[in-house]
């Protein structure tokens, strides 16, 4: 053995720790897990007290800001800051149910497409077609719209309506595997079909599945925020980032801050995420490198 | 080639079937029209009532069957709120987001194609990275907040554009420029792609060779059969776009289809919410099938399946 050669899990760290977009993306979401785990010993103020005496209270940087209320105070004087934390919360917890729900169906659908093969293939990619060709903002705005809007509703509309990438991919990517000498084997050692698809395929195709998966959260997050936005996601008085900026969209006019500050949170943890996922893709594959 | 069109069009046909009735299933079973159609405040027995009058009681197939049937001799319904035939209230939006989706896709294209052709030159240079980062920064910007902001600079700061409304043509700059940016990025990587791999064939090697300018050869021999997946993926992403456009232009009241929709939802108007869903979905599934039978035209090693 020559001791200069690194070893596959030295040149794995080294991809790793060398790629700046991963590397921002993991503070970035760190800072933001941080935020919504420890949101009670984080934030200032409870996001839902109204001091109705300190209302529309600009940040610290501006003339009348203060520090008692870092990031101002909304129209009703709940504190910017602790609404802007909570709202972590939310979005990840969105993106992560959204994303659990949707990769569930997909990944089943994709499996099965891709390793049983015909008329499931077939009957796969024909419900895969027709589910693409739905308008799928149109359909969670007046799904939710009905039914109700509350985080558990949106959560299961959003992620009944949007597993077609997990099954397209996954597809692909089980078609790939299936042909490999390691699936030959544990089907010739006997492994039941199940076994195989559990145990073989879906650790060969885990780098896929988590790239889709980072894309469908921070897709998901930016559904919900654009759903709230419009007054048919999530209800007042949640602090979910698309219903503050829907909330401050009447005072933006004079206090851009009320906008900026849920917007750019929103902007962060997108960007986050999805440098973490085009992160992973260079790292499994640096070959393939875009 | 002609079997190949019919097979799609039949394929084309059954996707809108199911998806018509996927959507139908949906909302029927997330809202109750008779309650809708009763109006706010209507007691139970009105509701019982309307059931009754309206057919809503039968099975939800039979509902199904009828509307189809209605739909497919081009009777869409009145609508609850606007009151009126939904077929001339939806034929009257179509134009403005069908005007919207194409300037948006034009929008992105304009934006990518220097942008991506740039870093396929110079692959792995500053470049190359800048465009690549401003890729990820524009997947990451919420629309609707990109769509605040340009309302405060270009109307409120500059005074250049109108806030809202539908017009002229100046009313559908920041609504395109808001729904087209979100597809730039996906349309810079596939120039980018396409640019790099064409860049490195055998022929544009050879049009080097023979003494061709830079110029022609990145634009007349590399650029054209780089384009090839971009007209796939503008069609797909036109569909997408049409069926994005409600958040734009509800938020600049532009009056579409998709302002309409977001009307008809608030107002739970479910005719008029059953008539968009169909009608983006059938634009959709006639951009992916054209889409499919242009790109089986210029290569027919995709003419299988």
């Amino acid at each position: 053995m020559d001791a200069a050669l690194p070893t596959h899990a030295a040149m794995l760290r080294g991809r790793i720790f060398g790629h700046v977009g991963l590397m921002t993306g993991i503070a970035i979401l760190v800072v933001a897990f941080a935020c919504a785990i420890f949101a009670p010993l984080l934030a200032p103020h409870d996001p839902y007290f109204q001091d109705l005496a300190a209302r529309l209270v600009p940040p610290v940087w501006q003339p009348r800001g203060t520090w008692l209320h870092p990031l101002g105070t909304d129209n009703l004087g709940r504190d910017y800051l602790s609404r802007t934390i909570y709202g972590a919360r939310v979005s990840l917890l969105i993106g992560f149910s959204v994303m659990l729900v949707s990769g569930l169906i997909g990944t089943t659908m994709g499996l099965a497409a891709g390793y049983f093969g015909g008329r499931t293939d077939m009957a796969v990619s024909f419900i895969v077609t027709a589910r693409l060709a739905m308008p799928v903002v149109l359909v969670a705005l007046a799904v939710v719209a009905l039914v109700g809007g509350s985080l558990v509703v949106v959560i299961a509309v959003l992620g009944l309506l949007k597993w077609d990438r997990f099954a397209v991919v996954m597809r692909a990517a089980t078609q790939q595997a299936r042909a490999q000498d390691y699936v030959a084997a544990a089907k010739a050692t006997g492994a039941s079909t199940l076994r195989v698809l559990l145990g073989e395929v879906l650790p060969n195709i885990l780098p896929q599945l988590v790239v889709v998966a980072t894309l469908e959260m921070a897709s998901a997050i930016l559904l919900e925020a654009a759903l709230s936005f419009l007054g048919l996601g999530v209800q007042p008085p949640l602090p979910s980032w698309g219903l503050m900026i829907s909330e401050a969209k009447a005072y933006m006019f004079f206090s851009f801050w009320m906008i900026a500050i849920p917007g750019t949170a929103l902007g962060l943890l997108v960007l986050a995420i999805n440098l973490v996922g085009d992160g992973i893709r260079d790292v499994a594959a640096p070959e393939g490198r875009a | 080639m002609l079997g190949f069109a019919v097979r799609r069009l039949a394929l084309a046909l059954a996707v809108a079937l199911a998806v018509s009735a996927a959507s139908f299933v949906l909302l029927r079973l997330s809202g109750d029209v008779a309650a809708a159609i009763a109006g706010e405040g209507a007691r139970a027995e009105d509701i019982a009532f309307v059931r009754k009058a309206y057919g809503l009681d039968r099975p939800l197939i039979v509902q199904y069957a009828e509307w189809l049937g209605n739909t497919l001799r081009g009777d869409l319904g009145t609508s609850l709120y606007f009151k009126t035939d939904v077929s001339a209230l939806v034929a009257d939006k179509l134009p403005v987001t069908l005007i919207l989706g194409l300037s948006s896709v034009l929008f992105a294209l304009a934006v990518s194609l220097p942008l991506g052709i740039l870093a396929a030159i110079f692959p792995n240079t500053w470049i190359d990275r800048l465009c690549l980062a401003l890729a990820v920064l524009g997947q990451a910007l919420p629309n609707f907040f990109f769509a605040l902001c340009l309302i405060l600079l270009f109307s409120i700061s500059l005074r250049w554009l109108p806030v809202s409304g539908t017009g002229t043509w100046l009313h559908f700059v920041m609504p395109t420029i808001a729904l087209g940016y979100y597809v730039a990025p996906a349309f810079m990587r596939l120039i980018r792609a396409g640019m790099i791999e064409t860049l490195a064939a055998d022929y544009v090697r050879t049009a080097r060779a023979s003494g061709l300018s830079p110029a022609s050869v990145v634009f007349k021999h590399a650029l054209r059969n780089a384009l090839i997946p971009v007209v796939a993926l503008a069609a797909v992403q036109l569909g997408f776009l049409l069926g994005g456009s409600i958040v734009i232009e509800t938020i600049f009241a532009l009056d579409g289809l998709g302002y309409l929709a977001y009307q008809s939802i608030t107002y739970k108007d479910f005719p008029t919410t059953q008539a968009v869903v169909l009608l983006l979905s059938v634009v959709y599934i006639f951009l992916t099938f054209t889409a499919d039978i242009v790109n089986a035209w210029l290569d027919p090693r995709l003419r299988v399946a």
